[in-house]
């Protein structure tokens, strides 16, 4: 054969590299030996076997890699396969949750679930629904938001375009603090100030008064990242064009930080929606259906599941998983319409 | 329209470190001016000083007068907003309003500043490209992202929307410094035709630039690190190029140094 002789010489650029099937033949032969030491007792479990099929896997790959390709290859191999496994790891307990919650709360994913409340639903009677609670989680968010989001977003323009020196500083540290505030003593922020001290009564809008205090450093925080990755590039093309600064804030430093912004904001309703604590201080709770959250105690999606998985019923409990469910697709719903309209402002705006 | 400036001893600092010293020199209306000089030794910073833009970056200030026909930029109450819309600028690196499409970018100046008809906006925006020579190249995607050019073409998106807004002086900071050597020479030629409307000063590291498109040079030079840097000689491009006063110049522009 002529093709021995046509092979152009051994480039010094190519090293050696380990056959294509050598990552599929380590993970039999880790199956086997993890197999083997099933059988034999050490594996003897599918958690054993998992972890013994991983560990011999990345020991071989490791070893044949770096016999064969060098030290820098073998890193590479090691690196990305524990890469991979974090991926894995962080995905199973979101893709587990997300598998139970939707297993569980198809029981009671009914029409009644979302057109009735607990009102004359005792403990151990089905049916009833979480009409009152949605009610009370969409009206407390909606509300928490129309506070947080522009009183956020204000501050880290502030941060960000005007803030230098001593009183910057402090708004900064301030916001770290809120930052790390636990939800509860929002809550009882809310319930000694408004509730106790200035005498007003329980309701959802006392309830929103404490999700905001949680939302805002979330906002803050988020819009402040995003405003600062406006390349200065861009306020300068603009001031050159005699626009001024507030216009340029507006309409092009904004505008183009504005998909991460909302991002932070869908970020900040999430970890909000799914309070239980401050709301359970402040709004109450109820049974029944209360639209009007500035007066009377109110339920919210939380709080019913707080209360339901509480109960020793399994009418309550497939009720409670439902309410999880429901919260869950709330936030997803949220989360696609802000970016729905997101997208189309853009697409608005550059035409 | 066209506007003569004097500049007269600006001096220009970040915080405490004086960055330029006592530059005083005159710009004529409709002509070129081209400053020349080796790296760090200021030209930006002068030219931003000329339509305030140096004032933007954080502890910036200057001292001196920069006079527009007759008027102190730096004079009491005087707005740099009205400064800007009058002295417009072109940067060293494209820098297109990533969130608008052609057609906006090129009237942008035009639309923050309040124009809202949209057929005057769409007649502004023909003339402005046209004026930059892009009109025939992106007549078909007007409606697209102004990112989605070609490096050279964002650039002349750019000084389109620079003319868009019709200031009186039109300020380039090397303009074509990321550009191959067709896009630098429409945007040569652009400049050409740009002189008959506009007084332009120019920043360029080439001196085959600056011989092409300026009547008149200035060679900054800097005398060490941490020393201000200062205008060692201003005079016709022709003669800075042929028979320059200064020793130092001499050396700069026949590459001979130190
Ligand atoms: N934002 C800034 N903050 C502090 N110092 C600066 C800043 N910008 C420029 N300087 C300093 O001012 C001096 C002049 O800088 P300038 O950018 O004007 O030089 P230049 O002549 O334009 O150089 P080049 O040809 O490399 O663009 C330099 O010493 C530089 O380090
Ligand atoms: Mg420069």
């Amino acid at each position: 054969m002529s093709t021995a002789t046509a092979l152009p010489p051994p480039s010094t650029l190519v090293g050696r590299k380990l056959p294509r099937w050598t990552p599929a033949a380590l993970v039999a032969g880790a199956l086997a030996i993890a197999g083997v030491l099933a059988v034999l007792g050490p594996a003897d479990s599918i958690e054993g076997f998992v972890l013994w099929t991983g560990s011999l896997f990345l020991i071989g790959q490791t070893v044949a890699s770096f016999a064969v390709e060098g030290g820098r290859h073998a890193r590479d191999r090691l690196v990305t396969s524990l890469i991979y496994t974090s991926f894995v790891i962080t995905v199973i307990p979101l893709v587990s949750v997300l598998i139970l919650t939707i297993k569980n709360g198809m029981a009671r994913f009914d029409s009644s679930f979302f057109s009735s409340s607990l009102r004359n639903i005792a403990a151990t009677n089905a049916g009833g629904g979480a009409y009152h609670a949605l009610v009370g989680t969409i009206e407390q968010v909606l509300i928490a938001t129309a506070f947080a989001v522009p009183v956020g977003i204000f501050v880290a323009i502030y941060l960000v375009e005007f803030g230098t020196g001593g009183f910057a500083r402090t708004v900064s540290t301030f916001v770290d603090v809120m930052t790390g505030l636990p939800s509860i003593v929002a809550g009882l922020f809310i319930l000694s100030f408004w509730i106790l001290a200035l005498g007003q009564g329980y309701s959802g809008f006392a309830g929103a008064l404490a999700l905001a205090i949680l939302m805002l450093p979330i906002v803050v925080r988020s819009t402040e990242e995003m405003l600062r990755l406006v390349p200065d590039a861009l306020r300068e093309a603009s001031y050159a064009l005699g626009v001024p600064r507030w216009k340029t804030i507006v309409r092009i430093v904004i505008p183009t930080a504005l998909p991460g912004i909302v991002t932070g904001v869908m970020l900040g309703v999430a970890r909000v929606a799914g309070e239980t604590a401050p709301v359970l201080l402040v709004t109450f709770g109820t049974n029944s259906i209360n639209t009007d959250p500035f007066s009377g105690p109110q339920s919210s999606l939380p709080l019913f599941v707080y209360q339901q998985a509480g109960l020793p019923n399994q009418v309550a409990i497939d009720r409670a998983w439902t309410g999880a469910l429901t919260l869950i697709l709330f936030v997803m719903l949220l989360n696609l319409a802000a970016r729905l309209v997101t997208y189309f402002w853009r697409a608005r705006m550059g035409r | 329209m066209a506007k003569r400036i004097e500049i007269e001893s600006l001096s220009c600092f970040y915080g405490n470190f004086k960055a330029v010293e006592d530059v005083t020199l005159s710009v004529e209306p409709k002509s070129v001016t081209a400053f020349i000089g080796p790296s760090g030794c200021g030209k930006s910073t002068v030219l931003r000083a000329l339509n305030r833009m140096h004032e933007v970056t954080p502890g910036a200030h200057v001292t001196g007068r920069v006079l527009l026909d007759q008027d102190d930029i730096y004079g009491p109450g005087v707005d740099p907003v009205q400064v800007r819309r009058t002295i417009g600028m072109v940067f060293q690196r494209p820098n297109p309003f990533p969130t608008m499409s052609v057609l906006d970018n090129v009237v942008a100046g035009l639309r923050l500043n309040g124009m809202k008809t949209k057929s005057t906006l769409a007649e502004e925006a023909e003339r402005a490209l046209r004026g930059a020579g892009l009109w025939d190249e992106v007549k078909d995607r007007l409606h697209r992202p102004g990112a989605g050019l070609s490096g050279g073409q964002q650039q002349r998106v750019c000084i389109a929307r620079a003319i868009a807004v019709q200031p009186q002086v039109l300020l380039m900071d090397e303009p074509c410094s990321a550009l191959d050597p067709i896009s630098t020479l429409a945007i040569e030629d652009l400049i050409a035709q740009l002189r008959d409307q506009y007084t332009i000063v120019i920043v360029t590291h080439n001196m085959q630039q600056a011989s092409r498109v300026s009547e008149r040079t200035g060679f900054f030079n800097i005398s060490g690190v941490g020393q201000p840097g200062k205008l060692i000689e201003m005079d016709s491009t022709h003669k800075i190029f042929s028979n320059p006063t200064e020793k130092r110049t001499e050396d700069y522009v026949t590459g001979r140094f130190g």
